[in-house]
């Protein structure tokens, strides 16, 4: 079968790749661009562990087609620290201790990203409600969402 | 029809490790030629935070800062024997074997010190920040980096120790059954408060308190961040998450997360975690396991507080509204 091109920006760099129609842009990111923040862990939708943010939204890279990503701008976990410093989602998530085995951390900060781009200063409520798309085995959450607020007001006390 | 509260309580009593003809597990710690230490396990780090944890005891044992030493884990190819990361028996067994590999390399190394400043290494003491002193004459005083390059380049030595930790096998009191399993015991206690719609089944947990004793918290920030984790999976476990709801039956089995159900960010109950410290004889600078058990004694608690709240006893996990219902209808006057 004819591979398919697609062209897309990510985290701020054009990549262009030739592709099997019908590949997932989890599938494009992890084993054809070597990006491998984002994971796969349902294949279906479910657990959230392979969101991206695509034109600003989030995305479920399992559940998108690359081929539908033509002229995008997505943006993974791995272009969030900005030369060797990371961002304050991730400083929050350290230090809150937010994360253990690591597997629905990169997926929850880009929940995160979004909500707080969207929310700058966000309720408990809308915290929880931004990352109820996303499963977490190990911490029982709390340490996320305590995380996320944090980040939230860090962000608002630099901007005031 | 009524949305009905109740209390349980329930206590655990819970082994480190496991006895399966022996439990055994080895390490080796060797020096770099700058004087960092690596540390080789075939235990693994699967979030736990083991390689944090191995790299202060055995930055604890030699004297030098925790970032001095590296852990490299889990290739059972090469490394020395590990029975395995479960049980809880990671820190207590894998700590002591790291312990006394450290303790040979720290005799090495306070040696090779020893003929650098021409003193008896018994005169010797580190400060924990890198460096080798007399002891009572601290400015007569080396590098462990100087120490390396020395023991490497000059005198032909390794520093290097090797670490071995084995519970015996227990076998079991022909007579009385009577036997040892373990040699180290951690505890916890959880009251959980429930509410359930005694129409539908239905059960908010809205509260649940924890004490655990596990020994000495190496780490008390990584132990508060299991026991809050736990605490959430053990109600998980008590109310949602099966493989085999109709066990063995795998007709209705789950294959997926839309039939295999866990909590999320919005299902938490109000949370409490306190932890007592009562360091344990045998563990690694007095720790216990307090993996496992930490989602253990919600799960008990739950049920008790069920009983309390409509009156009867749910004895198979989950306990899902569908059980509810059944019991209530049972146990109601015809």
């Amino acid at each position: 079968m004819a591979k398919v091109p697609v062209q897309f920006t990510l985290n701020g760099a054009e990549k262009a790749e030739f592709i099997d129609s019908g590949t997932t842009l989890l599938h494009a990111l992890r084993d054809k661009i070597g990006d491998t923040s984002p994971k796969g862990g349902c294949h279906q939708g479910t657990c959230g562990a392979c969101s991206v943010i695509i034109d600003g939204e989030l995305r479920l890279s399992c559940l998108t087609l690359a081929e539908t990503c033509n002229g995008a701008t997505i943006a993974t976990t791995t272009g969030l620290a900005e030369g060797g410093v990371l961002h304050p989602l991730q400083c929050a998530f350290l230090d809150a201790f937010a994360t253990q085995c690591g597997f629905c951390t990169p997926g929850m900060i880009m929940a995160a990203k979004v909500l707080l781009d969207q929310t700058p200063n966000p309720s408990r409520e809308d915290v929880v409600e931004a990352l109820s798309g996303n499963i977490c085995r190990c911490t029982g959450y709390e340490p996320i969402i305590q995380a996320v607020l944090s980040a939230a007001r860090s962000n608002s006390q630099n901007a005031a | 029809m009524a949305i009905r509260r109740g209390r349980g309580v329930a206590a655990i009593n819970y082994p480190t490790g496991m006895n399966l003809g022996g439990d055994p597990t080895q390490a080796l710690v060797h020096s770099t030629p700058t004087g960092n230490f690596m540390v080789t396990l075939s235990s693994v780090d699967l979030g736990q935070g083991m390689k944090q944890i191995m790299a202060q005891i055995c930055a604890e044992t030699i004297g030098v800062p925790t970032d001095r030493v590296v852990v490299d884990t889990a290739d059972t190819d090469t490394g020395p024997h590990c029975m395995g990361t479960f049980a809880s028996r990671g820190t207590h067994r894998a700590g002591n074997a790291v312990i006394q590999a450290a303790r040979e390399a720290r005799q090495v190394m306070l040696e090779v010190a020893a003929e650098e400043l021409e003193v008896n290494a018994s005169d010797l003491e580190t400060d924990g920040q890198g460096n080798i002193l007399v002891k009572g004459a601290p400015q007569k005083s080396i590098s462990i980096f100087d120490v390396a390059l020395s023991a490497h380049f000059k005198r032909g030595r390794s520093i290097s120790g090797r670490g071995m930790f084995l519970i015996p096998r227990s076998y079991p009191e022909k007579e009385t059954g009577a036997m040892k399993p373990s040699t180290c015991y951690a505890h916890a206690c959880t009251v959980a408060e429930v509410e359930v719609d005694d129409e539908t089944g239905e059960v908010t947990v809205l509260t649940v308190k924890n004490v655990f004793e596990i020994g000495r918290a190496l780490n008390p920030k990584m132990v508060e961040q299991q026991l809050v984790g736990g605490s959430w999976m053990g109600i998980s476990h008590a109310l949602y998450e099966t493989t085999e709801p109709y066990y063995p039956n795998r007709d209705h089995g789950g294959t997926d997360f839309n039939q295999y159900l866990m909590p999320g960010p919005g299902d938490l109950a109000e949370t409490e975690i306190i932890v007592l410290e009562r360091p344990s004889a045998d563990g690694p600078y007095g720790a216990k396991g307090p993996g496992e058990m930490c989602a253990n004694p919600q799960i008990p608690a739950v049920a008790n507080a069920v009983f309390d709240a409509v009156g009867v006893r749910i004895d198979t996990l989950p306990i899902t509204p569908e059980r509810i219902l059944r019991a209530l209808k049972a146990q109601a006057p015809n």
